[in-house]
């Protein structure tokens, strides 16, 4: 019996749940949507129904989810969280055998008229699942060996499924928001270290077999690896989409060069800018003070969600809460410092703003999950 | 209960600590991000936006238009033609199939041409237009423009293109343009950008590649928007070229063209030449080309005909064609024998019908020999022996020079393609050469315009035009530049002493118009326009001692090929020298037969600006010659294009 069945008469019932939605939230999410409107607009050449319109539509969706998602009792979501990981593990093994293909890999289901990203369901999924596991194992059992075992088996299940299609962007994305919440949950320090350090090793050790009798990769791997890690070496393959993009950035300035104006996406320099490269052109056409406006917003997303959860006295709604943000984090995170060329690229959007339907279902009733656990705190 | 109290308070210490480290962590990364924002977007924003500007700012260039050439009456040999034609664009027309099919039905387009467009887009971007019909008439392009909507990515265009309105007769010495080849950029050391526009036209031959530099003409430029595809958004700045400088050339339309149907079905060439000033009235080589054809892109079959042709259409034989001058020599070697004075201006030779040298016999023409020849006699009756003994006298090297002074052998400097040297020998030449000595017997074949001597119908026309003249003139094809005058270069006296050109001329008179003239027949009787020449008869090849002795084959006789080279040159009129002719019908047989009375017709047809006049002619000859015009196809002076005028 946990802490939250122990003080169910405190829990907001019925219309009364309406005044403790996380008001702050629901007004940052839609601003983050709105500058996606108005740079899917932007891209789509002054163009409303191409980009601009559906995702407002999937925005309009998302939103009424997120409101049932919240109104739903938190313990629902506790209870039904193991179903809905199953769920998901099953859709990304069916996206695996017959999935469409799409950019090069199998990523979507084709369900009647939905098409359905399971990987994006699976990054909820996972987070939700682990929050329930640590929320069902005792304090003291979070650190030993076995019991670390089972969320490590939860998280790279889905990770091996999805490195399948191959899809590196959500792979690094759900090792990440996993890892987030074994961290929030309390798992001991040296596991954290022993595998930073272990991956460390493996990547020097590889790196440095290079040219030697040991080398543990052929030469056209590492030279993919260089081009990866470095993709100036090759400005006119893989390089051409990131040095673009940094031009488009950079070229924006302190104030941008105008709605509309930034001649490197309209010029059609800028590859994939109404997904994965969204943000150059919010920045070449806002200049600093729109991306920083923009990154700010997110903050306040992420303050807000911390903030939340470290009132909530529920372990499940903290942890829940905490492995959304974290998640939505990431996904804001890599997606920027991609586009500024301090990593190398893999396909993450940039939650919310860049065009995708599922991404912005799923994102959205995640925040529902969010919104729940801040309604069905025990006051 | 308790167990749970003390359960909730560990893990929300423990939440609490783990989710401000991570929210630290988070602030931390988004500190990152932010700096690195303000180091891309504040600091190397500059740099940024250069790079932004490269990208899509692009120079086009916008070609100007090529100067045109017209003759010495304003009609026009070269123009700048509108052509219409017919471009489809993939990216617009979507289906090129259809949309191609249907064009086909408004306009012809052979199945080999619409294969050919259909590799060609497939090859080009998808934004770049590709020509499915070009030069199409009026009706046809707007059969297409009124149907256009009904054709996505079709669109009519007009552009401009070169075009020879009087091609045939100025194919050699125009020339044609076409487009620039990888070959022609390689030879230029520093190309005008102008040169990299695809199918950019420049002259291949000719005036049109001799003056190109001034007849490209500057462009102009263009400062475009353009999107990753290359694809124009919008023009930023533009400024404008320069067209190209209108040439006005010596030569007149008229002429040119009844020389070229003069001397229609010939292998031949001939050279008008203006004695005072050096101007080239008509500089013709028969049979020619359609020039128009190279510029539309010659098909394979026709250009092999041409290739094929054993009369060599493409060979320009008026500059490029090096032919013993046969007799017409003789007055390179009187003169220069007269200079020398190894001979006096009524000393005598005897003539046998052929002289011994060397244990050698060297034939005269005339087996039965001449008798006692002075000079002019010699030229009149074309006495060879008397040549083969003045020669021996004088020496090769100075017929040699005195033939270099009178223009032949040395390159003439007129604006053509591959104008030849020629050759006047000397025994310095001949060692360099063949590594050989020079042998007396090669003089007497040079005193008669054989062995190694090798001359071009122009440097023929030079020759007579400086012996005419008594001046050093200088052949000259550009009349004026964009209207202004290029002046006649200031003409040398040739040095030498009026009496002995005088002498010559005499002879010359005298081949025409003298009882025994070899070319009595072409006669022009109009006394103010008398006429003076010379014939000549080269051979083409050995005759053996053999061949000799069994009687030599008559011309008649032999395959075309193997024929002697008829050779004429002339001036009048005789008194006051005005026009000089130089005339080459190859394995024409004989001067006086074939060359001369159509090198008379050319003469006569420059003096009388028009069809010569019946009354110029011997009585007996009028009604054949009368004929023999009738039967041309001349341009009518009325058509020949607005400006045509009186000769200037």
């Amino acid at each position: 019996m946990s802490y939250l069945e122990s003080n169910l008469k405190t829990v907001p019932t019925g219309l009364r749940k309406v005044l403790y939605l996380n008001y702050p939230l629901i007004i940052l999410l839609t601003a983050v949507s709105c500058a996606g409107f108005l740079m899917l607009y932007s891209v789509a050449g002054g163009d409303l129904t191409t980009w601009a319109e559906p995702q407002m539509k999937r925005f309009a969706f998302g939103m009424l989810a997120m409101l049932v998602v919240g109104f739903t009792p938190i313990w629902f979501w506790r209870n039904i969280s193991g179903v809905a990981y199953l769920v998901a593990l099953l859709l990304l093994v069916a996206v695996d055998l017959f999935g469409a293909i799409g950019m090069g890999a199998q990523r979507w289901l084709e369900l009647g008229p939905i098409r359905l990203q399971p990987s994006e369901l699976m990054k909820i999924a996972m987070v939700m699942l682990l929050a329930a596991y640590y929320d069902w194992l005792p304090v003291e059992k979070v650190s030993r060996p076995l019991w670390v075992l089972v969320p490590v088996v939860i998280i790279l299940a889905p990770v091996g499924l999805v490195l399948e299609q191959p899809d590196l962007g959500t792979a690094v994305m759900l090792v990440l928001g996993g890892g987030f919440v074994m961290f929030a949950a309390g798992v001991s320090l040296w596991y954290f270290g022993t595998v930073i350090a272990l991956v460390v090793a493996l990547v020097f050790g590889v790196l440095e077999s290079r040219g030697t009798d040991w080398q543990l990769l052929h030469d056209y791997q590492f030279k993919r690896i260089d081009t990866f890690l470095d993709p100036t070496e090759d400005p006119l393959g893989a390089g051409y989409n990131i040095t673009q993009a940094q031009i488009a950035l950079g070229s924006g300035g302190w104030a941008g060069r105008g709605f509309m104006q930034g001649t490197q996406s309209r010029l059609n320099f800028l590859p994939e800018k109404h997904t994965d490269f969204i943000f150059t052109t919010l920045a070449e056409e806002f200049g600093f003070v729109g991306a920083f406006g923009l990154l700010m917003l997110y903050a306040a997303i992420i303050g807000f969600s911390i903030y939340s959860a470290l009132i909530n006295k529920d372990r499940f709604s903290s942890l829940l809460t905490l492995g959304v943000a974290g998640t939505f984090f990431f996904f804001f995170a890599i997606n920027m410092a991609m586009v500024m060329g301090l990593m190398p690229v893999v396909g993450v959007p940039l939650p919310l703003v860049s065009y995708g339907g599922t991404q912005m279902m799923i994102l959205l009733s995640a925040f529902g999950l969010v919104q729940s656990a801040n309604v069905h705190r025990p006051r | 209960m308790k167990k749970t109290e003390k359960n909730v308070r560990a893990s929300r210490s423990s939440i609490t600590r783990r989710g401000l480290m991570l929210g630290v962590a988070q602030a931390g990364i988004i500190g990152v991000l932010a700096m690195r924002m303000r180091k891309m977007q504040l600091e190397q924003a500059d740099d940024y936006r250069l790079l932004a500007e490269g990208n899509s700012v692009k120079i086009r260039l916008i070609p100007p238009a090529r100067g045109l050439i017209y003759d010495r009456n304003g009609v026009l040999l070269a123009g700048n033609e509108q052509n219409y034609r017919v471009t489809i664009t993939r990216e617009d027309a979507g289906d090129v199939d259809t949309v191609l099919a249907d064009l086909r039905r408004l306009i012809p387009v052979s199945d080999g041409d619409a294969a050919d467009v259909m590799t060609e887009i497939r090859r080009q971007p998808p934004h770049a237009p590709v020509t499915v019909a070009d030069r199409l008439s009026w009706e046809e392009f707007s059969r297409v423009a009124v149907n256009a909507p009904a054709l996505p990515g079709v669109s009519p265009e007009v552009g401009l293109s070169r075009n020879y309105p009087h091609g045939i007769d100025f194919a050699h010495v125009l020339g044609y343009v076409g487009p620039v080849s990888d070959y022609d950029l390689s030879q230029i050391e520093n190309p005008d950008p102008l040169l990299r526009i695809p199918k950019f036209q420049i002259g291949k031959t000719g005036v049109e590649a001799k003056m190109e530099d001034v007849l490209r003409g500057r462009s102009g430029q263009r400062r475009v928007e353009v999107n990753s595809a290359g694809r124009e958004m919008r023009e930023l700045g533009r400024k404008e070229g320069e067209p190209g400088v209108n040439l006005q050339l010596t030569l007149d339309t008229r002429l040119q063209n009844f020389a070229h149907e003069r001397l229609k079905g010939e292998s031949a060439a001939a050279v008008v030449m203006d004695v005072t000033n050096g101007d080239i009235l008509a500089i013709t080589s028969v049979p020619s080309f359609d020039p128009n054809l190279f510029v539309r892109g010659i098909s394979s079959t026709d250009y092999r005909a041409l290739m094929e042709d054993d009369h060599r259409p493409l060979a320009d034989k008026s500059v490029q064609g090096l032919y013993p001058p046969g007799s017409t020599y003789k007055i390179v070697t009187a003169l220069a024998a007269l200079e020398a004075g190894v001979i006096g201006p009524e000393d005598t030779v005897r003539c046998p019908g052929y002289i011994e040298v060397g244990g050698r016999r060297f034939h005269c023409w005339k087996h039965s020999g001449h008798g006692r020849v002075n000079v002019i006699q010699s030229l009149e009756q074309s006495c060879d022996v008397f040549y083969y003994e003045v020669a021996q006298r004088v020496g090769i090297d100075k017929i040699s020079e005195m033939a270099r002074r009178m223009g032949v052998g040395v390159r003439h400097d007129l604006p053509m393609s591959a104008v030849a040297e020629g050759v006047a020998p000397t025994k310095a030449w001949k060692q360099e050469r063949y590594g050989k000595d020079w042998r007396i017997g090669d003089t007497i074949n040079s005193s008669i315009g054989q062995g190694y001597v090798l001359a071009s119908p122009l440097q023929l026309a030079v020759m007579v035009s400086r012996l005419a003249s008594g001046k050093a003139v200088k052949p000259r094809l550009i009349r004026s530049m964009d209207g202004v005058e290029v002046p006649v270069p200031e003409t040398e006296p040739l040095g030498l002493q009026e009496a002995w050109l005088d002498h010559v001329r005499k002879g010359m008179i005298a081949v025409v118009n003298g009882t025994h003239g070899t070319a009595g027949k072409a006669k022009i009787v109009l006394s103010e326009w008398k006429m003076a020449g010379k014939t000549g008869t080269s051979q083409v090849r050995n005759i053996s001692a053999a061949e000799r002795a069994r009687g030599v084959i008559s011309n008649n006789q032999l395959p075309w090929n193997r024929r002697d080279h008829a050779l004429f040159v002339c001036f009048a009129p005789a008194d006051t020298p005005k026009y000089a002719v130089s005339l080459i019908v190859e394995h024409g047989s004989g001067g006086s037969t074939t060359a001369a009375p159509i090198a008379r017709d050319i003469l006569l047809f420059a003096l009388n600006d028009g069809l010569p006049p019946l009354e110029a002619y011997p009585s007996s000859q009028r009604k054949e010659v009368q004929s023999r015009f009738d039967a041309l196809d001349l341009v009518d002076p009325e058509t020949i294009g607005a400006g045509a005028k009186s000769r200037a």
